[in-house]
């Protein structure tokens, strides 16, 4: 049997092979590097299905820093269909970096474009299964560390730069909030694991002023992470700069990850009333900055970077509502139908552009590209027999049980102005005709893909239940009642 | 089996067409075959039968108690006769398409099976979601199909509609809470078992109520939720106008029908009065509205939006003749509307405008047009003989009886004879659009235009026809409707 954190070191051991072949092998054509990380994924993905079973939460040493809890498994396998998906796309996406980077080789760089992501992938694997601020820290900074590098490939273009500077700045800063927080948790707890500050926490008697500051200072950087107002300021500028596919990763794989670390961190924390009250009015916030302010945009990429925001806000009305199995599910539907956005603008925007007027008749230019984004726009909109219809339930699910009437007036309004901003996308494709009419080149891997993401929204759109079952696995009963 | 295949007979048509088969001639054949097998399943339908028939269900998840239930009782057997009648007539009615025949077609197959599975469903999640089907082939209909303003219009009623059915979710998500742990399903018969068991607090059917009655209000277009019917019927292609205005807004009252009524009788009667209220805007205010139209489509779009008056009054007094009265008046005003839109269309097609006072004559060169067009007027009037007429009077019965349940002269007596001056409105605008459209002096530049094609004729017999059959025998439908409403009008006295 496999023990979890094997899966971090052989995703972790692929990253430093694909670098040393690239450093080696001169000849070698690039995407066979990123065919080789997604079949080596592919394979770290089966293996998650093998695991030996956990350990004990009480348990000590290593395992009072990690654990493989069916929430931690679940993420793990998130991160990987993640890379993998955004690899995909990084195939498509080469010849830009190409053309950005003036190297030796005409395929210079491509081969650190294509390693990175593992290393930010075995960085979110980790940040899954982190139950100790230490651990947690360390995974983060492994992810952000990767991060700045991407954002910033394209390091001839000013707009790159600028969002790579931008974001590391930014990034720099909440990390420096976040050791502070932590900092202050471990002053007043004289714990740093979770599971015992709860402890703490439970048993009463400690003042709770410092408490509270930590607790903020936390959430101020987890709060840039997922993008919630007020620190989402460096998203439109960092997802417009950066390269695609790299956008794409922050908007799933950093924001996946930030939640993650959101619902474990907040589990020994909402005994304390405040906490919750600051998360509701953080998901206002969130909820009405990122609907609003998305509905004038008329670039697509910066469109679907305040699209990111308005669906943080909705994810965290399932934390204040404390249903991990929602956040779960609709993290879920939200990798597919970005990532399926994601990729048909990049194959689009490597034709004309990303503005909304590169969309115009793209019915008549690629209708399976269009279809594809009408697919996409219709689950980010939130229509039924879509996976991000069933998202949009369950959140709300939990907020009716929950109580939260201020959260639900909110909802109903900004899913009514997404509707507009979303079905912008689909009017430009369809309603309005082409200016360039030249057809849409596809490669078979990515069409394969887009199939498969289209007809994974529709399949968990009527059938939840795989996702479901896989965080919260039923009680392994039938073995015992032999 | 025979309502699996209705409900998947047009969407499996609607992608057959999406991936290349042939458009008019799929679409045709799809929407004559449900109507085909609609027609098997009222033949077959046991009328002495109490609950639901044809069922079939295939579990989805049992943590939350869902699963795809298909199945009819009277009531959704008479709204999925009309969407399979109006489906064909609209596929019938439409003419040549230049941009993107086979993504027309598709659309409109797309709604008919969006409405077609919200009436069949026994499931609270799948009769929403399935509505919702139709909310993009909508926007896109109007969008690249439409005429006038166009796209404020597609706008407007996506918004609209978005906005309604969102609510009415919330509405629905805090019905399958309220319901004890037990009972909690969202099976609609689960719920009602539950709900006449008295099992939902008072205090919770009359908050789920309100929400109810606003999200399905938006969507039937109850004053003062009504803004966007006109305006979208207007720019909508005609027979996208057929299947919206005859077919996609019942699916509003049908939900009032189905679950608002019969689950939260509490709710029903604490917000009787802002029902009233609301409705009498639809009647009085609407209609005097429509009487000031100066376009023949905006004036079919308001009028279809007065209705609804009639249909919400008949809700509204929550007795057996009343929604009796409101199921047939469904069943009417969505032939008689789909009628009046797809002459309209013809009209249309050959004289480029519907502005009232440039039009005139036509009666001359196309004479079944008119005839159609006047049978179709008369139904929308409510004139003895038509389906609208058996109907009204139903509803008026049943709404005055309710108000002679109480001792003195209720709210409910005084709306209906307001509502009576309805009928004198509809009257009004009705027979003045005829006038202006049909008879007078016409131009001479419209002297060579055809009458409707010999084809047309058909779906036009089939409409007339069956309004004509339940204005002399209403009995038909009552029939069907008796065991399922009986049954609980006789629980909750």
């Amino acid at each position: 049997m496999i023990t979890a954190p094997a899966l971090e070191i052989a995703v972790l051991v692929l990253g430093l092979a694909i670098l040393l072949v690239e450093a080696f092998a001169k000849d070698l054509d690039k995407r066979t590097l990123a065919l080789t990380g997604m079949i080596g994924l592919a394979g770290v993905l089966v293996a998650t299905f093998f695991l030996s079973p956990g350990t004990a939460a009480t348990a000590t040493g290593f395992w009072s820093f990690y654990t493989a809890d069916p929430l931690a498994i679940f993420f793990k396998r998130f991160a990987l269909v993640t890379t993998i998906l955004v690899l995909i796309m990084m195939i498509d996406y080469a010849p830009v970096v190409r053309q950005s980077i003036h190297g030796a080789t005409p395929e210079a760089g491509l081969g650190e474009f294509f390693a990175l992501p593992l290393f930010t992938c075995c960085g979110l694997m980790w940040m899954a299964s982190a139950i100790d601020f230490v651990m947690i820290f360390v995974s983060l900074e492994v992810v952000t560390m990767s991060f700045y590098v991407l954002v910033a490939f394209n390091r001839r273009n000013p707009a790159s730069l600028e969002a790579g500077v931008k974001y590391l700045i930014l990034s720099a800063l909440s990390t420096g909030f976040l050791v502070y927080g932590i900092t202050w948790i471990f002053g007043v707890t004289g714990e740093t694991n979770l599971e015992r500050i709860g402890a703490v926490l439970r048993s009463g008697g400690l003042e709770q002023g410092p408490v509270l500051f930590g607790i903020a200072l936390i959430l101020v950087a987890l709060g840039f992470k997922i993008a919630a107002v007020p620190f989402q300021i460096w998203v439109p500028d960092v997802y417009q700069g950066a390269p695609t596919p790299v956008t794409a990763y922050l908007s799933v794989g950093s924001k996946a990850a930030g939640f993650v670390v959101l619902l474990r961190v907040l589990g020994p924390f909402f005994i304390l009333p405040q906490v919750q009250r600051l998360l509701v009015v953080i998901a206002v916030l969130t909820l009405l900055y990122g609907n609003l302010a998305a509905l004038p945009q008329t670039n697509l990429k910066r469109l679907l970077a305040y699209s990111s925001i308005a669906h943080a806000g909705y994810l965290l009305v399932g934390v204040v509502s404390f249903s991990g199995s929602a956040v779960a599910f609709y993290l879920v539907s939200y990798l597919l139908m970005t990532t399926l956005s994601f990729a048909v603008l990049v194959v689009v925007a490597n034709q004309t552009g990303d503005r909304m007027e590169d969309f115009h008749g793209l019915s008549q230019r690629s209708p399976f590209l269009s279809f594809a984004m009408l697919v996409a726009m219709a689950s980010l909109a939130g229509i039924p027999f879509t996976a991000g219809f069933l998202g949009k339930f369950f959140i709300f699910d939990a907020a009716i049980r929950q109580h939260q009437m201020t959260l639900l007036v909110v909802g109903v309004i900004t899913v009514a102005c997404g509707f507009y901003y979303y079905l912008k996308v689909i009017r430009a494709m369809y309603w309005e005709s082409a200016t360039n009419t030249a057809s849409i080149p596809l490669s078979g891997l990515s069409r394969v893909t887009m199939i498969a993401l289209m007809l994974a929204i529709v399949v968990l759109g009527v059938y939840p239940q795989p996702i479901l079952d896989a965080l919260y696995p039923r009680p392994v009963a039938t073995a015992t009642t032999r | 089996m025979i309502l699996l295949f209705i409900v998947f007979c047009p969407l499996l048509a609607a992608l057959a067409i999406l991936v290349g088969a042939p458009a008019r001639r799929t679409a045709l054949a799809a929407s004559a075959f449900t109507l085909l097998a609609t027609a098997g399943a009222v033949f077959q339908f046991d009328q002495a039968a109490q609950g639901f028939m044809f069922v079939s269900s295939l579990p989805i998840s049992a943590e939350w108690r869902l699963s795809f239930i298909l199945g009819l009782d009277g009531l959704s057997l008479i709204m999925v006769l009309l969407t399979a009648l109006v489906t064909l007539a609209a596929v019938w009615f439409t003419g040549e398409i230049k941009r993107h025949e086979h993504a027309f077609y598709a659309c409109l197959l797309f709604i008919a099976a969006g409405a077609l599975g919200a009436f069949a469903s026994l499931d609270l999640f799948f009769l929403y979601a399935f509505h919702e089907l139709a909310l993009i082939p909508t926007f896109l209909l109007i969008g690249i199909w439409g005429s006038g303003d166009r796209h404020a219009a597609a706008w407007k009623v996506t918004i609209y509609l978005a906005t309604g059915s969102f609510i009415l979710l919330l509405g629905l998500i805090l019905l399958y809470r309220s319901v004890p742990e037990a009972a909690r399903s969202f099976d609609l018969r689960v719920l009602q078992t539950a709900a006449s068991a008295g099992q939902i607090p008072v205090e919770a059917q009359r908050q789920i109520y309100l929400l109810l009655l606003i999200g399905f209000g938006i969507l039937i277009s109850l004053f003062p939720f009504h803004t966007w019917a006109p305006q979208a019927y207007a720019a909508a292609p005609a027979p996208a106008a057929m299947l919206h205005a005859g077919v996609l807004k019942k699916f509003g009252l049908y939900g009032l029908l189905r679950i608002a009524i019969p689950m939260l009788p509490e709710g029903a009667r604490h917000w009787a009065w802002l029902l009233i209220i609301l409705l009498l805007g639809n009647i009085i205010y609407v209609g005097l509205v429509t009487i000031a139209q100066k376009r023949l489509d905006w004036m079919l779009g308001y009028s279809s939006v007065m209705h609804m008056g009639y249909i919400f009054l008949g809700i509204a007094s929550a007795n057996l003749l009343g929604m009796n009265g409101a199921a047939i008046l469904m069943f009417a005003h969505g032939l008689s509307i789909a009628l009046l839109f797809a002459i309209a269309g013809q009209v249309r097609e050959r004289t480029g405008t519907l502005v009232l006072a440039d039009l005139g004559g036509l009666g001359r060169v196309m004479p079944v047009g008119a005839f159609a067009f006047g049978l179709g007027a008369f139904a929308s009037i409510g004139l003895p003989g038509f389906a609208n007429f058996s109907a009204e009077v139903m509803v008026f019965f049943g709404a005055f009886h309710k108000g002679a349940d109480f001792d003195r002269f209720h709210i409910f007596q005084i709306a209906t004879l307001l509502a009576l001056w309805g009928v004198v409105i509809s009257a009004v605008y009705m027979l003045r659009a005829y006038r202006a459209t049909f008879m007078g002096s016409m131009p001479e530049r419209w002297l060579s235009v055809p009458d409707l094609r010999q084809p047309l004729r058909l779906p036009i017999a089939l409409l007339v026809v069956a309004l004509l059959w339940l204005g002399f025998f209403p009995q038909t439908f009552v029939r069907m409707l008796a065991p399922n409403f009986g049954a609980y009008f006789s629980q909750n006295r």
